[in-house]
C-alpha cells in the first residue's frame, strides 16, 4: 500500500504488560513486537481482552503504576522533530510531556469521556495550554480552528457548550480535536466509533483519514470490526490472549489469512460475494477467549482451533513465523492447514 | 429469585462455607473488634454487677470524689461517694437495654410503615412516605426534647420517645426495596396463584429486604444509644437516680477540674460501644453486599 | 432548571403543611397539653383553668384550633412567650444570630479539613493514612458532642487555658478577636460530626470520578497529577457533596443545640433547651417549627445550589 518506505513512528519489541492482583499475575499482552510508520495506519484486532487495548495504554503510561502493573520490553517513538523517545520504564512526567503532544488517543465511549462541568472549547484549548503554552485567548482560537476542522458546524456556539448538549457523534469530534490539537505525530484511536450510530461511524472513519493525510501522522486504530480494518488499515495486527497471532498488509491478510483464528473472524464476517451461496451461515467461533489466569498449554487458541492436532497444539507455544515479506503468523500447522485449504479451493 | 435462599440459615457443619456473607462478615476484622468489645461491655455490664461489693446506689460520704485507682473504688467515686464502677456497670444495663429495645420498636414501626407503603404504592405509599419525609425535618434532638418535655420520663417512655424518632430512616430503606421487589416476577408469581396480600408481604417480599433491614438495625442501636445519652445528659432522659452512661455525665460537667473520670469514664463507655455497633454495621454492610466494597 | 426548582419548591411547601400538623399534633395530643405548667403549678382552681382555657382558644374543636394557629404562623404571630410575654419570632430573632455563626463556620472548618481528608483518602486508597482516616471517621461518629465539648474544655480551657470555657465574648468587651476567640472551641467541636461525614462522602465521591472516563481522558492529554485533581476531579466530586451537606442540615442543628448547652453559647439551641425546662410552650413550638423551616430552606438551598452548579441541570431550561 505505501510506495516509499516511511519513517517509523513507534517501534515495539517483545512488550510484556504484567497486572500483579491479589489473585496472582495477569499477563494482559506477551512479546508484542510491531512498528508504525508515519501516515500509515495500523489496525489492531481482536476479541474483548485479548490485549489491544491494553498495548496501546500501557506504552503511554496510562495503565496503573507499578507494583500493581509490570511492563516489559521496549518502544521507540519518533516525535515530529526526530526526537526518539524511549517509553518503557521512563518516569510518569516524561511520559506526560508526550501524552497528548506526540501521541494522542481517541477513546471509544464519547458519552462518558468529556468532563461533564467544563465547555468543549475549554477541554480543547487544555492540552494546547500545556505543551504549548498558548494563552487563553490563543488557545481558544486555535479550539475554534480544531472544531471547524473536525467538521462541527457553528464551531462558535459550541465552544461554549458542556458535553450533555451535543450528540455522540458531535462528542466524538470533540475528542478528536481535542486528540490532534497539538499535531501528534501518533493517534492511537481505542475502538472510536464502536459506540456509534453506523451513518456516524462512516463519517467518523471519513474524518479520521482525512485527518490523517493531512498532517501525515501514524494511527493506529483498535477494533473488532473487520468490516472497518478493511476500509481504514494500511497493516493488520491480530491478537489473540495477549499474543501476535498473525500480522501483515491488510490484502494478503483478508484474501490469504494464515492463522486460523484470523480465518474464523474472517468467516464470521456476512459478505456478499459471487459464488458464495447468499444464504451460507456466518460461522461463529466455538468456545470463549481463555481465563487469562489460566491459560491453555501450548497454543492458547488450541482449544477453539479446528485443526488442533492433540500432543502437537498443546505441547508448546508456536513462534511467529515470517510466512511471506511483511506477513507472520502464530502457528504450527502453517503448511499442513495451507495444503488443505488449498486442495479444497 | 435466587436470593430468598441465601438468609435461611444452614444446619449443617461448615456453616461458614456454605455462607458466603458469613464468611466475608467474620473477615471483616473491624466489626470482628466491635463484635467482641460489644458483646464484653454485655458481660461487663449484666454480670459485674454480682462480682464487685458496691452497689450502684450506695452513697458514702467520707468517700466522696476519689480519684481512681487509688484505693478500694478502682474507678473512683462521684460527689456523693458512689463507686463509678459500679454505677457504670448498672447504667450499662440501661443504656444497652434502651437502645436495644428502642431498636426493636422502631424496626417494627419502620418495617411496616415501609413494607406498606412499597407495597400499595400510589396514594398510600405516597401519604406515608411524606410523612416520613415530614417527620425527618425536624432534627431528632429538638423532637425528642419538645416530647421529652410533655411526658413523664421513665425508661419505659424513653424508649418509645427514641423509637419514634429513629424510624424513619428504615421506613424509606424497606419502602425503597419492596417498591422495586413487588413488580419483580416472583412477586407476580405469587400474586398469580392468589397469594393474599399479607402473604406476599411478609412471606416473600420482606425475607428478601432482610440484608439492609440487619443493616439498619445495626446502626439503629448505635444511634439510640446516643440519643438515649443525649437526653440524658440534658435531663430529659433517664432520671436519677437510676443511672444511665448518659446522666451520669450530666453532673459531671461541674466537676470537670477536680474529679475529669467522673466524665472520662461514661463517656469511654459510651463512645466504645458506639463505635462497635457502627463498625458491626458497616461489616454487615460489606458482606451482605459485595457490590458496596468500598 | 426553573421546572426542577418549582418542583422542589412545591414538594417543600406540602412538607411544611405536614411538619405543621405534626406539630401541632405533639403540643396538643401530648397529657397535659399547651397548659400543663400552669395545671401542674397547683395553684390554680378549675374555673382559672377554664378561663385560660378559652382565653387560648383551647376549649375550641382542635381542626379550628389548628387552622387559626396555622393562619398566624403564616402572619408571623407565632405566640408570646410564657416566661416573659415577648413575642416568640423575637426572641428566637435575638438567639439565631449566634446559631448560624457557629453552624456556618463550623461548617466551613469541616468541609476545608473532611474534604482534604477525603480526597487524600481517596487518592492514597488503602494507604495507612485512609486506614487511620477510616476508623477516625468512624469514632469521630461515635462520640457523644457533649462529651467531645466537655473533653476540649477540660484540655483547652481548664487544663492548658487557651479558651474560654463558654460565652460568645467577655463580659464588656466584644472585641472581633475576643469573639474569634470564644468561636473556636464550640466551632470545633460541632464541626467533628460533619468533619467525619464529609472526610466518608469526599472520599467515596472522590473514588468514583477518579475510575470515570474523563478522568483518563485528562491523564491521555497529558494534563499534570494536581491538575486533574483539582480542575478535574474535585470539581466533579463536589457536586454530590452539596446534596449531602443540604441533607445534614437536620444533624448539624441538633449538634448545635448540645454544643451551645455545653458552651453555653446563648443561641437558638440553648434557648430551646432553656425553654423546655421551663415549660414555655409557644417558644419551644416556634423553635421547634423554625427548625424544620431551617431544614426545609437547608435542602431548598443545596438543590438550588447543585442546579447553578452541574451544567447538566443548569442548562435543561434552555
Amino acid at each position: 500500500m505505501i510506495p516509499v518506505q516511511r519513517p517509523p513512528v513507534l517501534e515495539v519489541e517483545n512488550l510484556d504488560i504484567a497486572f500483579n492482583t491479589k489473585s496472582g499475575t495477569i499477563h494482559a499482552t506477551r512479546e508484542v513486537s510491531f512498528s508504525v510508520r508515519q501516515g500509515e495506519t495500523l489496525a489492531l484486532v481482536g476479541e474483548t481482552s485479548s490485549g489491544k487495548s491494553v498495548t496501546c495504554l500501557g506504552l503511554l503510561g496510562l495503565t496503573p503504576p507499578p507494583p500493581y502493573c509490570q511492563i516489559g520490553g521496549s518502544a521507540k517513538m519518533t516525535t515530529r522533530d526526530g526526537t526518539v523517545h524511549q517509553l518503557i520504564g521512563r518516569p510518569e512526567t516524561d511520559l506526560r510531556r508526550l501524552r497528548g503532544a506526540a501521541a494522542s488517543v481517541i477513546f471509544q465511549e464519547p458519552m462518558t469521556s468529556l468532563n461533564p462541568v467544563h465547555t468543549v472549547g475549554e477541554q480543547i484549548a487544555e492540552p494546547l495550554r500545556i505543551h504549548r503554552g498558548l494563552s487563553p485567548r490563543a488557545a481558544t482560537a486555535r479550539a475554534l480552528e480544531l472544531l471547524d476542522l473536525v467538521r462541527i458546524s457553528d464551531p462558535r456556539r459550541r465552544l461554549d457548550n458542556y458535553p450533555h448538549e451535543l450528540s455522540g457523534g458531535m462528542r466524538q469530534r470533540v475528542m478528536i480535536a481535542v486528540a490532534i490539537a497539538c499535531e501528534p505525530a501518533l493517534l492511537i484511536a481505542d475502538e472510536p466509533t464502536t459506540a456509534l450510530d453506523v451513518t456516524i461511524q462512516a463519517q467518523i472513519l471519513e474524518l479520521l483519514s482525512d485527518l490523517q493525510r493531512q498532517t501525515d501522522m501514524a494511527m493506529i486504530f483498535i477494533t473488532h470490526n473487520l468490516g472497518i480494518v478493511a476500509e481504514i488499515a494500511d497493516r493488520v495486527m491480530v491478537m489473540y490472549a495477549g499474543r501476535v497471532v498473525e500480522q501483515g498488509d491488510v490484502v494478503p491478510i483478508f484474501t490469504a489469512p494464515r492463522m486460523p483464528y484470523t480465518r474464523g473472524l474472517l468467516d464470521s464476517l456476512p459478505r456478499l460475494e459471487p459464488g458464495r451461496p447468499r444464504r451460507s451461515l456466518l460461522r461463529a467461533i466455538p468456545g470463549n477467549v481463555p481465563d487469562p489466569t489460566a491459560h491453555p498449554p501450548g497454543c492458547t487458541f488450541g482449544p477453539r482451533c479446528d485443526h488442533f492436532r492433540a500432543g502437537l497444539c498443546d505441547s508448546a507455544i508456536p513462534p511467529l513465523e515470517q510466512t511471506a515479506p511483511g506477513h507472520a503468523a502464530r502457528c504450527l500447522r502453517l503448511d499442513a492447514i495451507a495444503n488443505a485449504a488449498g486442495v479444497s479451493a | 429469585m435466587t436470593t430468598t435462599t441465601s438468609f435461611i440459615p444452614a444446619r449443617k457443619p461448615g456453616l461458614l462455607h456454605r455462607v458466603p456473607a458469613l464468611r466475608r462478615f467474620v473477615r471483616h476484622r473491624l466489626a470482628m473488634t466491635g463484635l467482641a468489645i460489644v458483646l464484653l461491655m454485655t458481660l461487663f455490664s449484666v454480670v459485674g454487677p454480682w462480682v464487685i461489693p458496691f452497689n450502684d446506689t450506695d452513697t458514702d460520704i467520707r468517700s466522696r470524689l476519689v480519684a481512681p485507682f487509688a484505693g478500694v473504688h478502682v474507678l473512683g467515686t462521684d460527689s456523693l461517694g458512689r463507686d463509678t464502677l459500679a454505677r457504670l456497670m448498672y447504667a450499662g444495663r440501661i443504656s444497652l437495654a434502651v437502645g436495644l429495645s428502642a431498636t426493636v420498636l422502631s424496626m417494627g414501626v419502620g418495617v411496616l410503615v415501609g413494607l406498606v407503603a412499597g407495597f400499595y404504592g400510589r396514594w398510600v405509599g405516597m401519604v406515608l412516605m411524606r410523612f416520613v419525609d415530614a417527620m425527618m425535618c425536624f432534627p431528632t434532638i429538638f423532637l425528642l426534647l419538645a416530647i421529652a418535655a410533655l411526658i413523664d420520663p421513665s425508661v419505659g417512655s424513653i424508649i418509645v420517645l427514641i423509637a419514634l424518632t429513629s424510624w424513619m430512616e428504615v421506613a424509606r430503606i424497606v419502602e425503597a426495596q419492596i417498591r422495586s421487589l413487588r413488580t419483580r416476577d416472583f412477586a407476580l408469581a405469587a400474586q398469580s396463584i392468589g397469594a393474599g396480600s399479607g402473604r406476599i408481604m411478609f412471606r416473600e417480599l420482606l425475607p428478601n429486604a432482610v440484608a439492609p433491614i440487619v443493616v439498619a438495625a445495626t446502626l439503629n442501636i448505635a444511634h439510640a444509644i446516643l440519643a438515649e445519652s443525649y437526653i440524658s445528659f440534658l435531663g430529659y432522659g433517664i432520671q436519677p437516680p437510676t443511672p444511665s452512661w448518659g446522666n451520669m455525665l450530666e453532673n459531671a460537667q461541674s466537676y470537670l477540674s477536680r474529679a475529669p473520670w467522673l466524665a472520662i469514664v461514661p463517656g469511654i463507655a459510651i463512645m466504645l460501644v458506639v463505635t462497635s455497633f457502627n463498625f458491626i454495621g458497616d461489616g454487615l454492610r460489606d458482606a451482605l453486599d459485595p457490590k458496596l466494597d468500598r | 432548571m426553573g421546572r426542577f426548582l418549582f418542583g422542589r419548591l412545591m414538594q417543600s411547601l406540602v412538607l411544611l403543611w405536614l411538619v405543621s400538623m405534626i406539630g401541632f399534633a405533639i403540643l396538643h395530643l401530648a397529657p397535659g397539653g399547651p397548659l400543663s405548667q400552669f395545671i401542674a403549678g397547683g395553684n390554680l382552681n378549675a374555673d382559672d383553668i377554664a378561663r385560660l382555657m378559652a382565653q387560648y382558644g383551647l376549649d375550641r374543636p382542635l381542626p379550628v384550633q389548628y387552622l387559626e394557629w396555622v393562619g398566624r404562623f403564616l402572619i408571623g404571630d407565632w405566640g408570646n412567650s410564657f416566661r416573659d410575654q415577648q413575642p416568640v419570632t423575637a426572641i428566637i430573632a435575638g438567639h439565631i444570630g449566634a446559631t448560624l455563626e457557629l453552624m456556618l463556620t463550623s461548617t466551613l472548618l469541616s468541609i476545608l479539613i473532611g474534604g482534604t481528608i477525603g480526597i487524600i483518602g481517596a487518592v492514597r486508597r488503602y494507604s495507612i493514612f485512609d486506614t487511620v482516616a477510616t476508623i477516625g471517621a468512624m469514632i469521630a461518629l461515635s462520640i457523644p458532642t457533649f462529651w467531645f465539648g466537655l473533653a476540649v474544655i477540660y484540655v483547652f480551657s481548664v487544663d492548658l487555658g487557651w479558651l474560654p470555657a463558654g460565652n460568645r465574648q467577655t463580659m464588656g468587651h466584644g472585641s472581633f478577636l475576643d469573639r474569634v476567640h470564644h468561636l473556636i472551641g464550640p466551632c470545633i467541636v460541632l464541626a467533628l460530626v460533619s468533619t467525619a461525614i464529609w472526610s466518608r462522602y469526599m472520599r467515596s465521591s472522590m473514588l468514583d470520578v477518579i475510575n470515570q472516563d474523563y478522568i483518563r481522558t485528562a491523564r491521555s492529554k497529558g494534563v499534570p497529577p494536581f491538575q486533574i485533581l483539582t480542575h478535574h476531579a474535585v470539581r466533579n466530586a463536589l457536586l454530590p457533596m452539596i446534596t449531602i451537606t443540604g441533607l445534614h442540615v437536620p444533624a448539624l442543628l441538633g449538634g448545635a443545640l448540645v454544643t451551645e448547652t455545653v458552651f453555653t453559647w446563648p443561641g437558638m439551641g440553648r434557648l430551646f433547651l432553656d425553654s423546655v425546662s421551663y415549660r414555655d410552650y409557644p417558644v419551644v413550638m416556634g423553635i421547634l417549627m423554625f427548625s424544620a423551616l431551617m431544614v426545609l430552606i437547608g435542602s431548598l438551598l443545596a438543590d438550588l445550589m447543585y442546579a447553578l452548579a452541574d451544567p447538566r441541570i443548569r442548562g435543561a431550561g434552555r
